[in-house]
């Protein structure tokens, strides 16, 4: 049994040929159906995304594998296979395990290290699961993935840093104010990037939220959308004092808020801390506000600078992943390799022949002055008895490891006999090289 | 044989000070967990050390210099355990670590030998003094330790520094919250050690205060921090100023025990 995928991601293949390949989510059970069905494929997962469709299958034979999803990607779709070849990569063996841990865990992300992809990846799955298109190897991979992905979102800081200039905003608001809960904002001006810091900033447990705008309607307008209260713009300063966070984002020309302006204030609010965000060009805020104690004040290149040097930090944390990765891939390997049927045959006769040997000397300890011909014929009754018992099974295995769910007999011995002794593993192994 | 525990006292606190700083560089969570189990382990062997010392000796073992800095850095690593378990700053062992160990290492230098204690100081009011005034140290070297990280973190906000420690130390709010908290706690003590110190002085010396080295700093310390407290609560000192300057009363505090004990000897000389 072989684990191949083909896909396609956005560094392989520009939109239009994604848009062509990608699988509407209503699709995917009727495509799952039809690779199993009319494909030499026994297994397989689609994977649909805006920046990836792959096809995760299990085959005989790896270059049937991939020839048989190739085909089918290109007659589901109904694009030629010679257009659509350059933008193919496959994975075969431990290579598409690396992969898929790596696709789960957000590190082959267009933005290294979001979370949304692993969400997408259970969706795939549990659609495979319910069409009945995962089998042993499938449940055990994705599984894997899964819990992968877990381990290196906790162990590393890969999705901790942001990496969005509004996001940048909510995690530097974070390093001055701990928890936001109960803060105040206010937005200054309107914009998009404003607009998006202040939900962001909702949603990280902002308690008000504080509107002014030169155009009084459409600081209502906006107080409305946000569920705030709306200030009148000469006013604004008056009601600095309260306020936490202030994003500004006016077309003024000028500085609308000064270094007095906020010396003042501070003295009002026992200089708490106050997070001022500068968004506009030019600037609304003196850049002197930063050297006033407590007060903290980014622009918009800062705020960029956050961004990029967060995405540095990202890719220092994916070296980490990677080697997170490494790790899970070899106990997956283990547990792959072990559903060879020889390994398998070879522990369920030693462990059968151990049980033997020790009741049979159990039983010689209490039969005294037994002859050397008594002996010879308890232990090759014994032994037939044994032989006798694994007869059936041992066939069986061997026939059915060939088949589609050879593995999961392989498994279901493994698991009735406890066969998980690394050693013998290991020593079968080593013997057949 | 309590010694044996000192030794591994001070190696548990060594390796987790190298932990720690290989923490600040890669910022692994593995490192700060290892770092906090090795603290965890060395209070342990640190508990046993006072207790051997406690029996041996027959009496609260903080009559020389040497076993005071071990009671001392034994009642800082127990209160950053208790503020772990509050606050779940894990850097926090970071600093706490290394203060630890150097304050051992200070220790092992000096002589261990037990010395009787003069009998006209042994009294019940050796303990009670002795205890609260070294919590209240306690309390000031966290609330010195929660300064300092204020005092990076609010560096490399004001420089956009986006890097480095910056990832691994909590809000500056919190910092200065709990440098607060601290002084709360640590001033008090402060002053019931000052207290108590007169009247076991009246109890064993005969009098209150004989404006002895020890008690003229241990009230210019307290007006330090009096000054400190007052400044936080009615003008509104928060932030840099007020990590500052708790960093600078810390530096008379700990200046001022040490050169005292240096040139006067234990219990504050005042048997001369």
């Amino acid at each position: 049994m072989n684990l191949v995928i083909v896909g396609l991601n956005h560094r392989t293949a520009p939109i239009d040929i994604r848009e062509r390949l990608s699988f509407p989510e209503e699709s995917i059970e009727e495509a799952l159906g039809r690779l199993v069905g009319q494909y030499d494929i026994n297994e397989c997962v689609i994977l649909s995304t805006c920046n990836r469709v792959e096809i995760v299958g299990i085959s005989r034979e790896i270059e049937k594998g991939i020839r048989e999803i190739k085909r089918f990607l290109s007659e589901y779709h109904s694009i030629p296979l010679r257009d659509l070849d350059d933008h193919l990569y496959v994975h075969t063996g431990e290579d598409a395990v690396r992969h898929l841990f790596r696709v789960a865990s957000g590190l082959d992300s267009m933005v290294m290290g979001e979370p949304q992809i692993l969400g997408q990846v259970k969706d795939s799955y549990s659609i495979a699961v319910q069409n009945d298109t995962a089998g042993v190897i499938i449940n055990k991979l994705f599984h894997k993935a899964f819990s992968v992905a877990k381990r290196i979102r906790t162990e590393t800081r890969i999705g901790a840093a942001a990496v969005s200039i509004s996001y940048a905003a909510v995690e530097l608001a974070k390093k001055i104010f701990g928890n936001l809960t109960g803060k105040t904002v206010m937005l200054v001006g309107a914009g998009e990037m404003a607009e998006l810091a202040a939900k962001h900033l909702l949603t990280a447990g902002v308690r008000e939220i504080l509107i002014t705008n030169r155009t009084y309607e459409r600081a209502v307008e906006m107080a409305r959308e946000f569920r705030g209260s709306a200030v009148m713009f000469r006013e604004f300063l008056h009601y600095i004092k309260g306020v936490d966070i202030v994003i500004a984002s006016t077309g003024s020309p000028n500085f609308i808020i000064r270094p007095d302006d906020v010396m003042g204030v501070m003295r009002e609010r026992k200089h708490r801390p106050m997070f001022f965000i500068d968004i506009a060009v030019p600037r609304n805020i003196d850049p002197l506000v930063n050297n006033i104690d407590n007060a903290y004040l980014f622009d918009i290149d800062d705020l960029q600078g956050v961004v990029e040097a967060n995405l540095k930090e990202r890719a220092r944390e994916a070296e980490e992943a990677d080697a997170i990765i490494d790790e899970e891939m070899d106990t997956f390997y283990r547990w792959i390799n072990s559903l060879d049927v020889v390994p398998t045959i070879i522990a369920l006769k030693q462990r059968l022949e151990k049980i033997r040997k020790n009741e049979l000397e159990k039983a010689l300890g209490q039969l005294n002055g037994l002859s050397e011909r008594e002996i010879r014929i308890l232990d090759a009754m014994t032994s037939s008895i044994t032989k006798k018992i694994l007869h059936n099974p041992i066939n069986r295995l061997k026939k059915e490891a060939n088949n589609v769910d050879g593995d999961f007999y392989i498994e279901a011995v493994r698991k009735l006999f406890e066969l998980e002794d690394e050693e013998a593993l290991k020593k079968t192994r080593s013997g057949e090289e | 044989m309590s010694y044996i525990f000192f030794h591994i006292t001070a190696a548990a606190y060594f390796v987790a000070t190298l932990i720690y700083i290989a923490y600040l560089f890669s910022h692994r969570a593995g490192l700060v967990k290892a770092g906090r189990y090795l603290l965890y382990g060395g209070f342990g062997a640190h508990t046993v050390t006072i207790i051997g010392r406690w029996i041996e000796a027959g009496r609260t073992p903080a009559t020389s210099l040497h076993e005071s800095l071990t009671l001392y850095a034994w009642l800082t690593v127990a209160l950053y355990i208790v503020l772990l378990y509050r606050y779940r700053i894990t850097v926090l062992g970071a600093f706490v670590a290394p203060f630890a160990f150097l304050l051992l290492v200070t220790a092992s230098l000096l002589p261990k030998e037990i010395v009787p204690l003069a009998p006209a100081l042994e009294s019940y009011w050796l303990p009670v003094h002795v205890i609260l005034a070294f919590l209240g140290n306690a309390f000031f070297t966290l609330a010195c330790i929660f300064g300092i990280m204020y005092l990076i973190q609010d560096r490399y906000l004001k420089k956009r520094r986006i890097k480095g420690l910056y990832f691994i130390l909590p809000s500056v709010e919190i910092l200065d919250e709990l440098n607060y908290r601290c002084l709360t706690y640590g001033f008090p003590l402060l002053t019931l050690a000052i207290i108590t110190g007169a009247i076991w002085s009246e109890y064993s010396l005969g009098s209150y205060w004989s404006w002895e080295a020890r008690q003229i700093w241990s009230l210019i310390t307290w007006f330090l921090y009096a000054a400190l407290l007052h400044g936080r609560l009615t003008t509104g000192w928060r932030g840099r100023k007020s990590a500052m300057f708790s960093v600078v009363a810390f530096a008379v505090l700990i200046g001022s025990f040490f050169i005292i004990y240096l040139l006067f000897g234990g219990a504050h000389g005042l048997l001369r």
